[in-house]
């Protein structure tokens, strides 16, 4: 028999962060950030509005520049590269195919006035397919896959529900097979059974995919269901991190036990 | 060493920052090994920590001293200082863990649930779906509960479900906690039936149960928890 599969012992990792930090001015936004996130792996950072959570995300996805500290990330060529350093082609790679990014706003991350298959076929034509029916197909393979009847696939997402929206978003992210994939508050503002479906899906898809993700939420059920280990941040730094269900069952800091604590029992 | 669990002198304390910093030293020295095939009981009165070791066991719990030894694809692993991914590595081929509770996705159906640590370590979907049946069949789950979410079931319903998904994988250590606590006679005796088969797999168990009845017949040993109690 083959030895089980097992996409976390690859030894190697993703993604970087180094004493990374950010200044606006003389207010830290968040400081001293050091990690690895490695392929298959997802990390989700908690922690309440305001503690640095969001600033950190965009560090990582090199949409902003860190005022101290380095991102470095792994390109398909096995180099770990810092991103600062990247060229425009090397960046515009990176966001085109290689990374997904999922706002919390879909509007932010889809283009509303346009078809619902072309939000997704249009990041295929981004890396350079040109075959009108295969793009169409596999926008529809994907619409499926994120349960969106395929009767819609010319609809623009205006008409779609918020719960819609996000699936579609979710969809244009994956069609490019990422490795990694960014998601802010990615449930947030969602009603409740939409959430968890949403979170659902979610978990099968970077499952079966072995995507590593970078989850920012304030909803430490969404860190439980989703992430492998978890970050915990107040006022701008990291004070707790470990295993998911370790941080939630056994929380050390005085602030995570208040976090955990204050959960509201269903 | 030939144990698949080796525990030398374990401790646990909560600090309970809520309650102004009070210090609660759980256990103290905790040391006993479980071997290939052998089934070890915890014993002990509710709150003596029974539930707690476990839970360090699996890597749930943080191990604040000593060393917890697992035997893990052909090496040993210390819980105790392992990092986040070396546990969960743990779990996916070495550690399996029946909770006293079910803690299921919303919307994933019965069988999925089941099926799905044998799904974790790449066996194909048709394949893990008709051993998670096989095993729902064995627990007396009816066929037309599988496509449901077990999230409405009764109970004791729940706790089959928990037990079909913490017994599906073939991993040489399983922890349980009361597997049996809120079943009736016919599936005890089901739970205990699978219990015995795990052990002439050379599994490697340490189980929490009440019921005098059930202990007298898996336990291969005795450890009582008291003797770990630590002097608050």
């Amino acid at each position: 028999m083959a030895e089980p599969q097992d996409p976390m012992q690859d030894d190697q990792p993703l993604l970087v962060a180094e004493d990374v930090g950010k200044n606006y001015g003389r207010l830290t936004a968040c400081r001293d950030v050091s990690f690895a996130l490695y392929p298959g792996e997802v990390l989700a950072i908690v922690g309440e509005s305001g503690s640095g959570k969001s600033t950190l995300l965009q560090l990582l996805s090199a949409q902003l520049a860190p005022s101290a500290g380095r991102v470095s990330y792994r390109m398909r060529d096995g180099v770990l590269r810092d991103l600062a350093s990247l060229g425009e082609a090397e960046r515009r790679f990176l966001f085109r195919t290689d990374w997904g990014y999922v706002h919390q706003d879909a509007a932010q991350g889809l283009r509303m006035a346009v078809s619902a298959g072309a939000n997704v076929g249009e990041r295929l034509m981004a890396v350079g397919w040109n075959h009108y029916g295969r793009i169409r197909d596999t926008a529809a393979s994907w619409l499926e896959r994120v349960e969106i009847d395929t009767a819609r696939i010319d609809d623009a997402p205006r008409t779609y529900s918020g719960g819609m929206r996000q699936r579609l978003q979710i969809a244009r992210n994956l069609v490019t097979e990422p490795r990694l994939v960014f998601m802010d508050e990615p449930t947030g503002g969602l009603d409740v059974s939409v959430q968890a479906r949403l979170l659902d899906l979610m978990r099968n898809l970077v499952g079966e995919l072995g995507l590593a993700a970078i989850v920012v939420t304030h909803d430490l059920a969404v860190a439980r269901l989703l992430s492998h280990r978890v970050m915990v941040m107040k006022g701008g730094r990291v004070i707790e991190t470990g295993l998911t269900d370790q941080v939630l069952d056994d929380p050390r800091e005085p602030y995570t036990q208040l976090l955990v604590s204050s959960i509201l029992p269903a | 060493m030939t144990a698949m669990i080796d525990i030398t002198s374990a401790e646990k304390t909560f600090t309970m920052h809520l309650q102004g910093g009070v210090e609660l030293p759980v256990m103290r020295g905790v040391s006993f090994q479980v071997e290939p095939g052998e089934c070890v009981v915890l014993s002990g009165p509710s709150g003596a920590g029974k539930s707690s070791i476990l839970k360090m066991i699996f890597g749930n719990y943080r191990c604040d001293g000593g060393r917890i030894g697992i035997r893990h694809r052909g090496t040993v692993i210390d819980l105790a200082t392992a990092e986040p991914r070396q546990v969960l590595s743990v779990r996916r081929t070495t550690i399996g863990y029946v909770s006293q509770f079910l803690r299921a996705v919303p919307r994933v159906a019965t069988i999925d649930v089941v099926a799905e640590p044998l799904i974790a370590n790449g066996i194909a979907r048709a394949e893990a779906r008709e051993k998670a049946g096989a095993l729902l069949r064995r627990l007396n789950i009816p066929e037309r509960l599988w496509a449901l979410p077990p999230s409405t079931f009764s109970g004791g319903e729940q706790q089959r479900v928990n037990i079909a998904r913490g017994f599906i994988s073939d991993l040489p250590i399983l922890l349980l906690d009361e597997p049996t606590a809120s079943l009736d006679a016919a599936n005890r005796a089901v739970v205990v039936e699978l219990i015995e088969q795990k052990k002439r797999q050379r599994v490697a168990m340490v189980a929490i149960v009440h019921d005098d009845e059930i202990r007298h017949l898996i336990a291969d040993r005795i450890v009582d928890v008291t003797s770990f109690a630590a002097a608050a």
